[in-house]
């Protein structure tokens, strides 16, 4: 309860309403400093209504939390100065370089010029975004974007970091980049707290995970302990003919157990936690006749874990800023 | 199991820079409230420097303005296109400036569909600088539109008893003036929902206001009720307060009620609009 805490985050009963939706609705959660922390939930499940509360740009309605021993709405000024924010619609100017957008963040902490200035240095180079440090950040690539926004909240290192999405719209070598940058974060002594859609960076980067939907944490643990409750892992397949998949489904229940049928009218997917059970169980569709496009043995999607925890998939609501992200494909 | 193994081309080659660009740098005092709100007027000048084109509305507006009021009206108001510009020249400085101060609004309206606003607000700054900044980085705008007028006035053949003095004291008082009202349309530039309709909304109020005053006519021409209000117009008086400086017979009446009208404007709006910044 004091500054002596452990806990880095402490939130009891958060609640925020927004009309007739309620964002987020009774969140308790509890972050270990020097921990990362993964909140993980579909579109619409009010992480980001979680994180701007916590980050001190949204008032709870009810409930009330401390970020690093400080009230969220009465100490509000000592938490901004201890956390940053990497919001979820990238948090840099588009319309100054990327150099710019450092020195002002850095002249905003207090840096003084000269040391603004070498610290933007500093951080442009050790990011990959030296040769595009004059350029104007609206032409960046969607990587590009969030390592300058990750640089822009370490200017000054923070003892705790929102991170809202950090690899959404990214291709798996910019997802890698991000990842190794938060893994060398994590090596200091920041804490972290992280939302993201993808089960897979949860259980990369985060000691603990809450999952959470419709505003309320449905489970919570270790990366370990999630998915012993929802199987360790799971075997996709894609088919060439959808037409073939009741068949598949088939095959797949019989060999390895209930099979699950994926948005995707080709795709479905099997728990499945031992390589040479799934490989024969491929062989076996094979012999069967059904073409197979791909496959791959991994972590359960977000869907599955979904599935597991509330007997029904995660009911998605289109997102108006995912979609936006996501367009910004590297140019 | 695929463990994503991050490959050659990741950050591995400048793992050791990343490290040391990570590794702590010490948190230093708090920037102080006047060095948070200029750190955020030089934004607003570099997206100046990146984008000249945006200074075309403050340029080419206020030209079309004194051509089309001394050419059009001129002859058919004052007789003369020289003494109409001698009279309307304090007014189209009024009404082209205050005319700027509704983009203010506008542009933090567009700011607002941006996540960089997030990181500002979250920021341990002085709550009103991001506003006070873009607002001086606007006057910069302002001061020019101002001074667009003016020299082409020079080129039409105006002359001014006030002399050089007098034209960069009224130039001065538009501009302090201006600073004031544009935290009216910076806060309806955060109640509206797009940047057109504040835009709409901002000409709606300023279009009228500005037209009911002496900045074109002599109230004394117009209908009773409405020279009434022509004179009570705080536009009016600002006119008045512009022409007396570069006439050379400065009002310090008018010069002091349009100086605490926009202290006014300012004390109201200005923590309006804080408020609602670090809401929306
Ligand atoms: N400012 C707002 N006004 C009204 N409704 C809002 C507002 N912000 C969020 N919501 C609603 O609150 C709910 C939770 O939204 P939130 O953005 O927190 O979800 P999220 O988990 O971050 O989703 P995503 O993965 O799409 O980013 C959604 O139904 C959303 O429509
Ligand atoms: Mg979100």
């Amino acid at each position: 309860m004091t500054s002596q805490s452990p806990l880095a985050i402490e939130a009891t009963g958060l609640v925020k309403v927004f009309g007739e939706t309620r964002a987020v609705d009774g969140v308790d959660l509890a972050v270990r400093s020097g921990s990362v922390y993964g909140v993980l939930g579909p579109n619409g499940a009010g992480k980001t209504t979680a994180i701007r509360m916590l980050a001190t740009l949204l008032r709870p309605d009810a409930g009330s939390a401390r970020v690093l021993g400080h009230d969220i709405v009465e100490e509000a000024d000592a938490v901004r100065s201890a956390v940053t924010l990497t919001g979820q619609l990238a948090s840099v100017d588009e319309d100054l370089t990327g150099r710019e957008n450092l020195i002002l963040v850095g002249r905003l902490l207090g840096l003084k010029r000269a040391r603004a200035k070498n610290r933007s240095t500093e951080l442009l180079e050790a990011f990959g975004l030296a040769e595009a440090a004059t350029k104007l950040v609206k032409n960046y690539s969607g990587g590009m974007r969030r390592r300058l926004d990750i640089a822009a909240s370490i200017v000054v290192t923070p003892r705790l970091m929102f991170l809202d999405e950090p690899t959404t719209g990214l291709d798996p070598r910019s997802r890698n980049q991000v990842w190794d940058i938060i893994r060398m974060l994590v090596a200091g002594e920041t804490t972290i707290l992280l939302c993201t859609q993808y089960l897979e960076e949860a259980d990369q980067l985060a000691d603990g995970i809450a999952v959470i939907d419709h505003g309320k944490v449905i489970a919570e643990g270790t990366p370990g302990q999630l998915k012993a409750s929802v199987g360790a892992g799971a075997l996709h397949v894609r088919l060439l003919d959808p037409h073939q998949r009741p068949e598949a489904e088939r095959l797949l229940t019989r060999d390895l157990g209930s099979a699950f049928l994926e948005p995707d009218p080709a795709a479905l997917s099997v728990q499945c936690a031992d390589a040479d059970r799934g490989a024969e169980a491929i062989a076996g569709l094979t012999r069967a006749g059904v073409k197979i496009a791909d496959f791959s043995l991994g972590q359960p999607s977000l869907d599955e874990v979904f599935l597991a925890l509330t007997g029904h998939p995660a009911e998605t609501e289109p997102s108006l800023e995912t979609d936006a992200i996501e367009e910004e494909q590297p140019a | 199991m695929n463990m994503t193994t991050p490959d050659a081309a990741t950050l591995g080659a400048d793992e050791e820079a990343v490290r040391k660009a990570i590794s702590s740098t010490a948190r230093p005092p708090k920037a102080s409230p006047l060095s948070a709100a200029l750190s955020f007027g030089w934004r607003g000048m570099l997206k100046v420097k990146h984008v000249p084109e945006q200074l075309l509305d403050v340029t080419i507006t206020p030209v079309m303005f004194v051509l089309m009021f001394t050419y059009l009206f001129g002859g058919a108001i004052a007789g003369s296109t020289g003494e109409y510009l001698r009279y309307i020249l304090p007014g189209i400085l009024v009404m082209s400036v205050l005319f700027t101060t509704v983009y203010s609004g506008v542009a933090l309206n567009t700011d607002l569909t941006k996540g960089v606003v997030d990181r500002f607000r979250s920021l341990p700054i002085w709550r009103p600088a991001p506003l006070v900044g873009s607002l001086i980085g606007d006057s910069v705008r302002y001061l020019i539109a101002g001074t667009v007028i003016i020299v082409l006035g020079l080129a039409l053949g105006y002359r001014s008893d006030g002399g050089v003095g007098g034209v960069l004291a009224a130039l001065g008082l538009v501009v302090v003036f201006a600073f004031g009202l544009s935290w009216v349309f910076t806060t309806i530039g955060l109640v509206m929902r797009s940047p057109n309709a504040v835009m709409n909304a901002g000409f709606m109020g300023i279009f009228p206001v500005t037209f009911l005053s002496n900045a074109f006519v002599d109230p004394e021409t117009l209908p009773a009720g409405l020279e009434a209000f022509v004179n009570a117009n705080p536009i009016s008086i600002l006119v008045d307060a512009a022409r007396g400086l570069m006439e050379g017979n400065p009002s310090v009446g008018d010069i002091g009620i349009v100086l605490a009208t926009a202290a006014i404007l300012t004390l109201v709006f200005a923590p309006l609009t804080t408020r609602l910044y670090q809401r929306a």
